[in-house]
């Protein structure tokens, strides 16, 4: 019922509804590859019943493969990505515009807007590739190191993918062909007040956009609407936040107020666009060493992300309904 | 120029043994010398063959006298290790530090060394959530270790580069060898293993890079017969997560707070199980992992054993068995998939 109700945000681009069909014949390790183990005739409830039982002894006997990053695809695609799943579809409801701009292989950088407190934005982007991309790419997300620090959550986002924000990291992954996900506003963007939602902020230093020239991969801009209103932001508590260690402490209009519950997100809706890909590899590695260049293509990346955000505010009617 | 004359600290151990025994297989080389405190196990000695064994201190100023008077033109400096049986961490130091600066004062003395290899360790780079993914040899380290093993390893690398500095004609490689693994070879992080619930940071995952023994020594035969100044990364290929690591070998993982994993490992310490050092049960929260890229293209060698085989191999010689068994698993999914098959 959800998809019945888009509207298209601008031309040349298509709602996932309309994309569904093209989805099958594009992927090659899609839904067919799980099932080619049983005969076609299995009911789906058995072969869901395998698969879960064959991760399962993969979990106990540690049969798994882990990459250098510590990315666990298995836990990810069985795991954390379905759990993560029903806040996408149902809580969120979130539409993607644009995937075709997302390349079915090799390296990329999509670099987006940070909002919203607490970093969902990220995973939803996460969930978006994997589920709304015919290849079902995986998205490995670069966080600060506060991220890395914590336990269980250090852990488990290295075991989705994501890595520390940091020049090496970055450039393995883009050089491997990984398509790798950046927040460069950071904690800027991520915990200001709901007065300034839709603002971008400062763009770091552009770090992003060295890596990506050094790789020379493409640079996909990538803007998230709906992040802003999950938690609005109404102040920040700084000494607490000085205190405990945090960069910020928010308070919302449920939170602390309620508890846990205000811990619970508002559903908004979300729409999610990527842009057209602004390449690099024709400026060639040296030009990672230029800093007008670099400057200039972080405000040329700001700038189409916040353009794309205008346009989706404008064209979103109610922030829950869209 | 190939070695003539080679002398290998740390005789009595695993790899110090290993490796004098295939350099005594190359009628190439003239003699082969081997120092160490305790003379080795009747099986390696057998092993030997013609390794001809001094039983030295190498704190001592005597081993000046042992380099000059055989001839000695490459030295292996191999015996740093983390453990060091009786006397616990002082003596450990003392051997490590003191040891090596004697030796390197030998070396320096001595006009017909021409080459040193040193056996360094991973545990250089430290261990901490702000570092990147793959430590390469030029990484700026932001943790450097403060105590322990790798805290001595970091001294040694620094008083060999000292010596590099006051003699540029002796070409020195040195080898960062990420943790080493093998049946036969008791390191701290095996002996966690052979715990039947094995005690690891609660929250916490590190990634754990090993090195088979075997490739240990073959990369140090390397450096012994080639000139490949330089310092260089040693590692398997791939990695193994502590939880996975502990499922594998079919062991129980135990999270544990952080706070309190010093004190377990202080118990397991004095019970005599386990000889983790609190450096290493720091590690045990991150791990590391090296890059190899330089040591598979200018040094050429590409060790043969990737971490999990490396792991495999370790549990499988050990005859460790595991507490749930792998077969029995499968035989139950089958059986479960079978009634379920019946059921339609």
């Amino acid at each position: 019922m959800a998809q019945a109700k888009i509207i298209p945000l601008h031309s040349g681009i298509t709602a996932p509804g309309i994309q569904a069909p093209q989805v099958e014949d594009e992927s090659p390790n899609g839904e067919t590859e799980y099932a080619a183990p049983l005969p076609d005739e299995t009911p789906v409830w058995e072969r869901k019943l395998a698969d879960t039982l064959a991760f399962l002894r993969h979990r106990i006997t540690g049969e798994y493969e882990v990459d250098d990053f510590g990315f666990d695809k298995e836990l990810t695609e069985n795991l954390l990505i379905p759990s993560l799943r029903p806040l996408y579809e149902k809580w969120f409801r979130i539409e993607t515009i644009g995937m075709h701009n997302v390349p079915a292989d090799g390296g990329a950088l999509v670099v987006a807007n940070h909002a919203g407190v607490v970093p969902i934005d990220g995973m939803m982007v996460m969930v978006a590739l994997y589920d709304d991309h015919p290849a079902r790419r995986h998205l490995r997300a670069l966080g600060a190191d506060l991220v890395f620090k914590s336990p269980f959550v250090g852990s488990m986002a290295r075991r989705a993918g994501h890595t520390l924000a940091c020049t090496p990291d970055a450039e393995a992954l883009l050089s491997g062909g990984e398509l790798v996900g950046v927040w460069p506003e950071g904690y800027k963007g991520i915990g200001k007040p709901f007065k300034d939602r839709y603002k971008l902020q400062r763009f770091g230093r552009g770090g992003f956009v060295s890596a990506a020239l050094r790789t020379g991969k493409p640079i996909i801009p990538c803007s998230i609407v709906g992040s802003e209103e999950i938690y609005p932001m109404i102040a920040d508590l700084k000494p607490l936040a000085r205190l405990l260690g945090f960069p910020y402490f928010p308070i919302t209009p449920t939170f602390p107020l309620l508890g846990p519950l205000g811990a619970i997100p508002l559903p908004s809706k979300w729409y999610i666009e990527f842009g057209e890909p602004i390449e690099t590899a024709e400026y060639g590695p040296q030009a990672a060493e230029d800093p007008m260049l670099v400057f200039n293509l972080t405000d040329q990346v700001r700038e189409s992300i916040q353009q794309t955000l205008y346009r989706l505010l404008s064209q979103r009617g109610n922030t829950f309904l869209g | 120029m190939p070695p003539k004359v080679v002398l290998v600290t740390g005789l009595s151990r695993v790899i110090g043994s290993g490796l004098a025994a295939r350099l005594a297989a190359d009628p190439e080389i003239e003699r082969v010398l081997g120092v160490d405190t305790v003379p080795p196990t009747r099986e390696r000695l057998r092993r030997l063959g013609r390794v001809e064994f001094v039983r030295a201190d190498i704190r001592n100023p005597l081993i000046s006298k042992v380099i000059a008077t055989a001839k000695v033109d490459t030295v292996v400096h191999a015996s740093s290790t983390a453990s060091n049986g009786a006397g616990g961490r002082v003596v450990s130091k003392e051997m490590n530090v003191i040891g090596t600066m004697q030796l390197l004062a030998a070396c320096q003395r001595s006009s017909l060394v021409q080459k040193l290899v040193l056996k360094s360790t991973g545990a250089v780079y430290g261990s901490s959530p702000r570092d990147p993914v793959r430590f390469t040899e030029d990484t700026d380290i932001n943790s450097t270790p403060t105590s322990g093993f790798a805290r001595d390893a970091v001294e040694i690398e620094g008083y060999v580069r000292g010596l590099g500095r006051r003699r540029p004609d002796i070409s020195i490689t040195t080898l960062r060898l990420n943790s080493i693994i093998g049946p036969k070879l008791d390191t701290p992080l095996s002996s966690l293993f052979t715990l039947p619930v094995v005690p690891m940071p609660l929250g916490f995952d590190a990634r754990l890079q090993l090195l088979h023994v075997d490739d240990a020594i073959a990369v140090l035969e390397r450096a012994t017969r080639e000139d490949l100044p330089g310092v260089y990364n040693v590692a398997g290929s791939g990695i193994l997560t502590l939880t996975q690591a502990i499922r594998r070998s079919g062991r129980v993982p135990l999270p544990t707070p952080t706070m309190l994993m010093p004190g377990v490992g202080r118990l397991l310490r004095n019970a005599g199980l386990v000889r983790l050092m609190p450096d290493q049960i720091r590690y045990l929260n991150f791990g590391s992992v090296l890059d190899t890229t330089r040591l598979r293209g200018e040094f050429g060698f590409s060790p043969r054993w990737t971490t999990a085989a490396a792991f495999d191999d370790f549990l499988a010689r050990r005859g460790q068995r595991p507490l749930i068994d792998p077969d029995w698993l499968q035989t139950a999914e089958d059986s479960i998939l079978d009634a379920a098959t019946r059921l339609r």
